[in-house]
């Protein structure tokens, strides 16, 4: 990574960090402890499995929310501020700009994720007193999770290119909605003919694919996630991030900023 | 100037606390008008289906909640006296539709499901749709079989279809040995006592769970006292036949040399000879689920007084 990417993706992490984003964190541990203690007492014999399902689902929603919320201010914030033309008019060039911000915003939801992925180990340990072998596969779902936190932040970024933040932050979340349904989607696709078959099947593989990111329930139950899904998953979300990347990349190059 | 501030301050503060327990008293006023609203309204979405896709991927969360509710909602009715347990079905169907994997939902929600109100539903026939499903979807899962057999004998009386699931689920990777003598008891001598026994000691040798633990104890237990009950009614007839009537106490017996001491029930307590060579229990109550030594008239208390596990 070049230096002036580096210092962008810094400081939009000092940014987000100055914005108490990790005060997300707080909330994040008095659910986890509260869930913990009290499900117990409330249910039968699943303290274990609510403490995955819930440590997972709040480390993901936590994440997307604030992937969204910081994601679509990034550019446009800084064109309101005028602190764009101040970068702009420095020996830096309009994409490491948009990569330097893309890697602070997902270095910050990265540094998030494994703060919280310690606080769902250690309600673990305090729920079932040891760990388990299968216990491990909860690192490939908290990976699998960042992953999903590199697209989302993409999307985000692309949408502030050239959007007012409250579009950028529908259109980042209906995005995500979509992508969860995708899989539905290419079954729709498969039933239909014609045209509609071809649009069906061009929508399927244009919107992110969240559902095979999202292995919460897999883990949650102790099943083991295949090494062969890592590395085609891994691959997918950086393809996939990188080419809205550079749609972001297109659109903010030949954006007029007078 | 910094006055004007504090007296605002200080008003603001006040208004907060009497308008926060202001809150909190009329919302507790709201929820006595609206009494059991609350479980229904979660229900206006009764399609799993619509709820697993309305969850965007977090259904495993969306289940544990819906179990939770399932187990506030079976203990909030049955300490209400039972009833019909009519949301019991449809909470338990959208948890293992979310989650087809939460064990517990199967098992528990089976035991809540099969029995007669005011311990259950009253609806085996549920019960055993709900672990069939289960067992579809965790067909390794040895201790699914065990509970269908257990539904089978225990609910619907059987005794085929009993030894049957017990064979499924010795056939399963790393079912538990006790699984085939069960098939095999079921299958010969389905409505004895000593079948109950071994079904029973089986459930309390392979949980884990203290109420599940107190219920088998207890089962046992009443098991030992029908045992009992029997053998003593038998005695007492071969008295009557030796001498031409029954006898008035076990003294009598002991005598007769038919009986050594005087006969005490599983909890340490002396049972009651009756005129008519009946033997009766002295605290019935202590022992639930007995179905002989019951005086004529007993009516056997709402909630059954289970012990703490031995």
């Amino acid at each position: 990574m070049n230096t002036r990417i580096l210092h962008i993706a810094t400081n939009t992490f000092r940014e987000a960090v100055r914005d108490r984003v990790l005060y997300n964190l707080i909330a994040f541990a008095l659910l986890l402890t509260g869930a913990a203690v009290l499900i117990g007492q409330i249910s039968i014999d699943i303290e274990k499995l609510v403490v995955i399902n819930l440590g997972l689902t709040a480390v993901s929603l936590f994440g997307i929310v604030i992937a969204i919320f910081i994601g679509i201010g990034l550019v446009s914030k800084e064109i309101d501020k005028r602190t764009l033309y101040t970068v702009l008019s420095r020996p830096v060039r309009r994409w490491e700009f948009i990569a330097g911000k893309f890697f602070g915003l997902a270095g910050t939801l990265i540094v998030n994720a494994f703060l919280m992925a310690i606080g769902v180990f250690a309600a673990l340990l305090y729920v079932s007193r040891h760990f388990a072998v299968s216990d491990s596969s909860l690192l490939s779902a908290l990976y699998f999770i960042v992953l999903q936190f590199v697209i989302i932040t993409a999307l985000a970024l692309f949408f502030s290119a050239f959007s007012s933040p409250l579009l950028s932050a529908v259109f980042t979340f209906s995005l995500f909605v979509i992508g969860t349904f995708s899989e539905d989607l290419r079954g729709f696709a498969g039933i239909t003919h014609g045209i509609s078959r071809v649009l069906a099947t061009g929508a399927a593989y244009v919107v992110p694919n969240f559902s095979a990111l999202n292995m919460i329930n897999q883990v949650a139950h102790g099943g083991a996630i295949s090494s062969q899904l890592v590395v085609y998953n891994t691959a997918y979300a950086l393809v996939y991030s990188g080419a809205v990347l550079c749609a972001a990349v297109l659109i903010f190059e030949r954006r007029n900023l007078k | 100037m910094i006055r004007s501030r504090r007296v605002t301050t200080a008003i603001a503060a006040a208004l907060l606390i009497v308008m926060g327990a202001g809150s909190v008293f009329l919302l507790r006023r709201v929820d006595q008008l609206r009494t059991g609203a609350t479980l229904e309204e979660v229900l206006y979405i009764s399609s799993p289906k619509l709820l697993k896709k309305a969850s965007l991927g977090y259904s495993g969360l969306l289940a544990d909640i819906y179990w939770t509710r399932a187990v506030q909602y079976y203990g909030g009715t049955f300490h209400a006296g039972g009833g019909r347990y009519q949301l019991l079905w449809p909470l338990l169907n959208i948890t293992t539709e979310l989650d087809p994997h939460i064990i517990p939902a199967y098992q528990y929600g089976a035991t809540f499901l099969a029995p007669k109100p005011p311990n259950g539903a009253g609806t085996p026939d549920k019960a055993v749709e709900l672990v069939e499903y289960g067992i579809k979807n965790n067909p390794d899962d040895w201790h699914l079989y065990e509970d269908l057999g257990f539904i089978y004998y225990s609910n619907l009386k059987d005794y085929a279809k009993a030894s049957e699931a017990f064979l499924r689920g010795s056939k399963r990777p790393y079912a538990h040995p006790f699984l085939k003598i069960l098939a095999a008891q079921m299958a010969q001598h389905g409505g004895e006592l000593e079948t109950a026994r071994t079904l029973w000691t089986a459930v309390y040798q392979t949980s884990h769970d203290k109420y599940i633990l107190a219920n088998a104890a207890a089962h046992l237990r009443a098991v030992q006292a029908d045992m009992d009950v029997t053998e003593l009614e038998r005695l007492a007839e071969v008295y009557r036949q030796r001498t031409g009537r029954f006898p008035v106490s076990f003294a009598e017996m002991n005598t007769a040399g038919l009986l050594r001491g005087i006969p005490l029930d599983p909890l340490g307590n002396p049972y009651k000879l009756t005129s008519t060579g009946h033997v009766l229990l002295r605290k019935p109550d202590d022992l639930p689920f007995v179905a002989k030594g019951l005086p004529p008239d007993y009516l056997a208390p709402r909630v059954p007084k289970i012990q703490p596990t031995d």
